[in-house]
C-alpha cells in the first residue's frame, strides 16, 4: 500500500488543508499514520491534474521528434495527468487496431493517461469516413475524432461525421481552415506583416467561415462540435452566436494563441511557424476575453514537437507547430491569472474539468475530495524562471517561449497517486 | 583661403617644412623639370592619384600650359582596387578614375603628394597595365620621405626629406584643405 | 557591410556609396582589360535554389571581373521539406571556406535564415516574394544616370510608378525600402487583387487607376506579370490586364518628356509593356542589364573588399 501525505496546500477555492493519498485515491488525512511519507506543500496550490484534448505525441511514426514516453514526461512536467493523442501519426489512427495500439503505448510508457483520438476520415484524406464506430467500440474507447492538421472541408462529409457519431456520443473536433482561402503555402497571419515579408497570408476568415459552416451543420444534425485551436476574433463572434442559439459547440484555445503575436515571425524564425498562425494583438485580446467569459471552453496545448531537420527549412516549407505542454499552465497564469482576468477555479474548469468531460475520460477532471482519484498538480503561484528549451523533457526543441521569463508553477504532479514529476 | 590650424591635438610638435610660397615655387620647378625631361609637352599625360595627387596634377598641367601655350592632357587614376593591403583595413572608399583619351603610347606622368613605401605606385603600375600600354611611365612627387619597401624611385621630386618611420608627413592643398602647407610631426605614442 | 539582405538595412551613405562605386565599376566594362585584381583569392558561391539565368550570370561576371573565384551551384529541387534542410546545405558549403554566398531562393526569408547560419558574407539575389536588393540598386543606378544625362539629377521630387503584380513582387519591396532612404516618391499601381495586404502602410501612394497617375510620373517601372496568375484568378485575361495596366503606345505617348521606362525583365511584350515602350529611346531596359554587373561588382566590393572585421571606415 503506497501512501503520501501532502500538508498545507490550498485548493483552487482557497481552502487550506492536508491531502492524504492511499493507493491512488484521496483519503481522510486524519487516518494518516505518523510514519507516512510527506510532501510539505505550504504556500502551494493543489489543483486537479490538467487534461489536454490536443497533444501530438508523434509515436508511432516520428519517434525522433517525440515518443509517448518523452511526450507524457513533458506532460507530467507541465502538470497534466491526461493527454489526448492526435490521430496524425504514421500510420494514422483511423482504425480500432491503431487506436488500441496508441492506448497500449500509453499504458506501457505513459507518465500520464493517454487517450487516443481517432481520425474522422481515412488516412486524414478528407474523402471517406474512418471506422468511427469500431474505434469507439474498441478497448481504446475513442470518443474524440479529429483530422487535426487538416480540415474536414467537404461540407457533406462533415455533416455525415457529425450525424454518425451521435449514437455513441462521439465528438468531432474540427481543424477549421478553408483550404482555398488558406492553402498549403499560407504561413503567416494575413496582415501588414505578411504583406511586407512576402509570406502568403492566412486570413482570419479562412478559419471563421469554416466555424460558421460547422456550427450550422451542428445545428442541422443536432450533434456536438468542438472547434480546435480557435485563433481569431471573427470565429469567437460566430461561436458566441451559436452558443446563444443553443447549438452544442465548444471551443479550445492554445497557450500560444493567447500569448504570442504575429510580429514574432519577422525574423523568419520557424519556431514561430504554427497553424493556425500567430495572430495580431487584437485577436489575442479577444481570445483572452473569450477564455474568461466561457466562449472558449478549454485550453488545448496543440503540443506539436518537430525534429530540427523539419524546422531548418525556409519559412513556407518548414513544418508548422510548437511545443506547449510544459509551459501551458505558466502561459495561462501569465495572461489570465496574474493580470486578474480569471480566477483559479475557472482555470481548473478550462484546463481540467471541461476537457475531461468533453473527452469523456473517467477519473480525470474530478474535484480534490476524499474518495476521488488522486490526480493532482501542486502549483507554486509565485515562482518564475527563464524558459530553457534544452531543459525540456520533450525530444524536440521547438519551444517558442525559450528565453522568456515566465511563471514556473509546477512543483509536483501525481497521476493515480504516483508522483510523475517532482521538481 | 582659410587659415591653417596652429596644431593638432593628436600630433605634435608640428614642423612646417614647406610653406605656401615655397610650395608654389616647388610645383613650378617640377613643371619645368617635367617638360625638360620630356623635351616638350608632346604625348604627355599627367595622371594624379587621388586625393591630393589630383590637385598637384592639375596645378602642374596649368603651369605646363602657361609655359608651352598649349593644353596638356590631365586625368586621375584611382588605385584603391589594386591595393595589396585591402584585407588589412575596413572597406575603403573608391576614388574616381578618369582618363582623357587613351594611355596607349602616351608618356604618363603619375603624380602623387608623398612617396613613402612605394606600394601605391606599384598598384598604379598594375592599374595602368589594365588600361593600355604607355610608351613610358614617369613619377612626380611633391615629397619623397624615404623608407621605400619596393624598388621604386621618382623621376621628379619637389623635396626630399629624411624622416623617422613614426613621423607623419601631411600635405595640405587649398583645393581640399583650404590652404597650402606641408608639415611633419611625430605621431604620439598609441596613435596610428 | 557583412551581408546585403534588404535595402531597408542600407543607410543613405551606404546606398550612395554603392551607387558611386558602381560608376567606377562601369568604367571597367569599357576597358580593354575588364578585370580588377581586387577580390583575388576570394571565393564566391552563387547558390540558385530557383532558376534565374540573367541574375546568376550578372553576379558571375561581377565576381569574375573582380578576380574572385566564382562557382555556380544549382540547388534547384532541394528546397522541399523532404530534402536536405536548408541549414545543412548551407553549413556544408560554408565549411569549405567560401567567402561569400549569393543566394536566390523561391521562399521569402530563406536568404536571411541562411545568413544566420553561415560564417561567410551573404548577398540576397532574390528571396521569394520578399526582396531583391541588387535589382532595386541597379534600378536606382540606371534611373540616376538617365536623369543626370538630362541635367535633372536628384531624387527629391521624382515620382516613380511601380506597376503590376505587387503582391508577388520582391522587386517592389526592395524598391520601396530603397527609395524611402534615397528620397523619391513612389506610386504603386496594381489591380486590387494584386495589392499586398497592408500596402497602405508602406508610405506610398496606392492606386488601381494607372491612367490617373500616368502624366505625373518621372519613371514608369513595369513589373513582369506571371501568366500563372491568371489561373490563380487574380485577373481574367492578359488582354484585360494589358488594357488596364500595360504600358501601351497610347500610354507611352502620354508620359512626361524624358520620363524613363524600366522593366526588370524578362518582358512579356504586349502584356505589361508594348514593344514601342520597351524599345523607346527613354527605355532603360538594357541600361538596367548593363548596370546590373556594375552594381553587383560594387556590392561584392563593399562586402569583400576590406577586412572581415569591422565596418566601412
Amino acid at each position: 500500500m503506497t501512501s503520501l501525505l501532502i500538508t498545507g496546500a490550498a485548493t483552487a477555492d482557497g481552502t487550506r488543508g492536508d491531502l492524504y493519498v492511499v493507493d491512488g485515491v484521496f483519503r481522510d488525512p486524519a487516518d494518516a499514520g505518523a510514519g507516512v511519507e510527506r510532501i510539505d506543500a505550504d504556500g502551494l496550490l493543489a489543483l486537479p491534474g490538467l487534461v489536454d484534448l490536443h497533444t501530438h505525441l508523434r509515436e508511432p511514426g516520428r519517434e525522433d521528434a517525440e515518443t509517448v514516453d518523452s511526450g507524457t514526461r513533458a506532460a507530467a512536467r507541465g502538470g497534466f495527468t491526461c493527454v489526448h493523442a492526435m490521430a496524425n501519426t504514421d500510420p494514422v489512427t483511423d482504425t480500432a487496431e491503431a487506436a488500441e495500439y496508441v492506448a497500449a503505448l500509453g499504458e506501457r510508457d505513459g507518465h500520464c493517461q493517454v487517450v487516443a483520438v481517432g481520425a474522422v476520415t481515412k488516412g486524414l484524406g478528407g474523402e471517406e469516413l474512418a471506422e468511427l464506430g469500431l474505434m469507439a467500440a474498441s478497448k481504446a474507447r475513442v470518443r474524440l475524432f479529429s483530422d487535426d492538421g487538416r480540415c474536414v472541408s467537404d461540407s457533406l462529409l462533415m455533416r455525415r461525421a457529425l450525424t454518425y457519431v451521435k449514437p455513441f456520443g462521439g465528438l468531432i473536433a474540427q481543424h477549421s481552415q478553408d483550404p482555398r482561402l488558406a492553402g498549403p503555402g499560407a504561413c503567416c497571419h494575413e496582415s501588414e506583416i505578411s504583406g511586407r515579408l512576402g509570406l502568403t497570408g492566412w486570413p482570419s476568415q479562412a478559419e471563421s467561415v469554416i466555424v460558421a459552416r460547422d456550427v450550422q451543420l451542428a445545428e442541422l444534425t443536432d450533434s456536438r462540435l468542438h472547434v480546435c485551436h480557435v485563433s481569431t476574433a471573427e470565429s469567437l463572434d460566430v461561436i458566441r452566436w451559436a452558443k446563444r442559439r443553443g447549438i452544442k459547440v465548444t471551443a479550445e484555445a492554445t497557450p500560444h494563441h493567447l500569448f504570442l503575436d504575429t510580429p514574432l515571425v519577422e525574423g523568419f524564425d520557424t519556431t514561430f511557424k504554427v497553424n493556425p498562425p500567430l495572430r495580431t494583438s487584437e485577436h489575442l485580446e479577444a481570445l483572452r476575453e473569450a477564455l474568461a467569459d466561457g466562449t472558449v471552453d478549454t485550453v488545448g496545448t496543440d503540443h506539436a514537437p518537430h525534429a530540427r531537420q523539419d524546422k531548418d527549412h525556409p519559412f513556407d516549407i518548414a513544418l508548422p507547430g510548437m511545443l506547449g505542454l510544459e509551459q501551458a499552465l505558466a502561459v495561462v497564469m501569465e495572461v489570465m491569472i496574474n493580470p486578474g482576468r480569471m480566477d483559479w477555479p475557472t482555470l481548473v474548469d478550462r484546463m481540467s474539468t471541461t476537457p475531461a468531460r468533453l473527452g469523456q475520460v473517467a477519473g480525470q477532471g474530478r474535484p480534490i475530495a476524499v474518495g476521488e482519484p488522486a490526480n493532482l498538480v501542486l502549483v507554486d503561484p509565485a515562482a518564475r524562471a527563464a524558459v530553457d528549451r534544452d531543459a525540456s523533457a520533450s525530444r524536440s526543441r521547438n519551444n517558442p517561449y525559450h528565453g522568456r521569463d515566465l511563471p514556473d508553477p509546477v512543483v509536483a504532479t501525481l497521476w493515480r497517486g504516483d508522483v510523475t514529476y517532482r521538481r | 583661403m582659410s587659415q591653417p590650424p596652429t596644431g593638432s591635438p593628436d600630433i605634435e610638435p608640428v614642423r612646417v617644412i614647406i610653406d605656401e610660397t615655397e610650395l608654389a615655387r616647388t610645383v613650378a620647378r617640377m613643371a619645368h623639370q617635367i617638360l625638360e625631361a620630356n623635351r616638350g609637352a608632346a604625348n604627355l599625360l599627367l595622371l594624379g592619384i587621388p586625393t591630393r595627387g589630383v590637385c598637384l596634377a592639375n596645378r602642374l598641367a596649368a603651369l605646363i600650359e602657361q609655359i608651352e601655350g598649349a593644353p596638356v592632357r590631365v586625368g586621375q587614376l584611382d588605385i584603391t582596387m589594386y591595393r595589396d593591403d585591402l584585407r588589412r583595413h575596413p572597406t575603403r572608399l573608391v576614388g574616381r578614375t578618369s582618363i582623357p583619351g587613351s594611355i596607349d603610347d602616351a608618356v604618363v606622368v603619375l603624380v602623387d603628394d608623398v612617396l613613402f613605401s612605394g606600394r601605391t605606385i606599384a598598384a598604379a603600375f598594375d592599374a595602368l597595365r589594365d588600361l593600355g600600354r604607355p610608351r613610358a611611365v614617369r613619377l612626380a612627387v611633391l615629397v619623397d620621405r624615404g623608407h621605400r619597401e619596393l624598388p621604386i624611385a621618382a623621376d621628379n621630386v619637389g623635396r626630399s626629406i629624411s624622416t623617422a618611420a613614426d613621423e607623419r608627413v601631411a600635405v595640405r592643398l587649398s583645393e581640399v584643405d583650404g590652404y597650402d602647407r606641408v608639415t611633419i610631426a611625430r605621431v604620439k605614442e598609441g596613435q596610428p | 557591410m557583412r551581408h546585403l539582405l534588404s535595402t531597408g538595412d542600407l543607410s543613405l551613405t551606404e546606398a550612395e556609396a554603392i551607387l558611386d562605386v558602381a560608376e567606377e565599376m562601369q568604367q571597367v566594362q569599357t576597358r580593354p582589360v575588364k578585370k580588377l585584381p581586387t577580390l583575388r583569392g576570394r571565393t564566391i558561391v552563387n547558390m540558385f535554389f530557383e532558376d534565374s539565368t540573367r541574375t546568376r550570370t550578372s553576379f558571375e561576371i561581377a565576381g569574375k571581373w573582380l578576380s574572385a573565384d566564382t562557382i555556380n551551384v544549382s540547388a534547384k529541387g532541394s528546397s522541399t521539406s523532404k530534402g536536405e534542410s536548408l541549414r545543412d546545405t548551407m553549413l556544408t558549403l560554408d565549411a569549405m571556406g567560401v567567402d561569400a554566398f549569393v543566394i536566390r531562393h523561391s521562399s521569402s526569408g530563406a536568404v536571411a535564415q541562411a545568413a544566420g547560419w553561415v560564417r561567410a558574407h551573404v548577398v540576397n539575389a532574390g528571396d521569394g516574394q520578399h526582396e531583391h536588393p541588387t535589382q532595386a540598386l541597379l534600378d536606382a543606378y540606371a534611373i540616376r544616370r538617365h536623369f543626370r544625362a538630362l541635367g535633372r539629377e536628384g531624387w527629391q521630387g521624382k515620382r516613380i510608378a511601380i506597376v503590376g503584380d505587387l503582391l508577388h513582387s520582391r522587386v517592389v519591396r526592395s524598391n520601396v525600402l530603397l527609395q524611402r532612404t534615397l528620397g523619391a516618391e513612389i506610386v504603386l499601381v496594381a489591380p486590387p487583387t494584386l495589392l499586398p495586404t497592408g500596402v497602405e502602410s508602406w508610405g506610398c501612394e496606392v492606386t488601381s487607376d494607372f491612367d490617373s497617375v500616368l502624366e505625373g510620373v518621372d519613371v514608369a517601372m513595369m513589373l513582369r506579370v506571371q501568366r500563372e496568375r491568371m489561373a490563380g484568378g487574380f485577373f481574367p485575361t492578359a488582354r484585360e490586364y494589358a488594357d488596364g495596366y500595360g504600358l501601351s503606345l497610347e500610354r507611352l505617348n502620354r508620359l512626361k518628356p524624358g520620363a524613363a521606362i524600366c522593366h526588370p525583365g524578362p518582358m512579356n511584350r504586349g502584356v505589361e509593356i508594348s514593344s514601342e515602350a520597351a524599345d523607346a529611346a527613354n527605355s532603360l531596359v538594357l541600361d538596367q542589364v548593363a548596370a546590373g554587373v556594375a552594381v553587383r561588382m560594387s556590392v561584392l566590393y563593399h562586402l569583400l573588399g576590406g577586412s572581415d572585421e569591422g565596418e566601412t571606415a
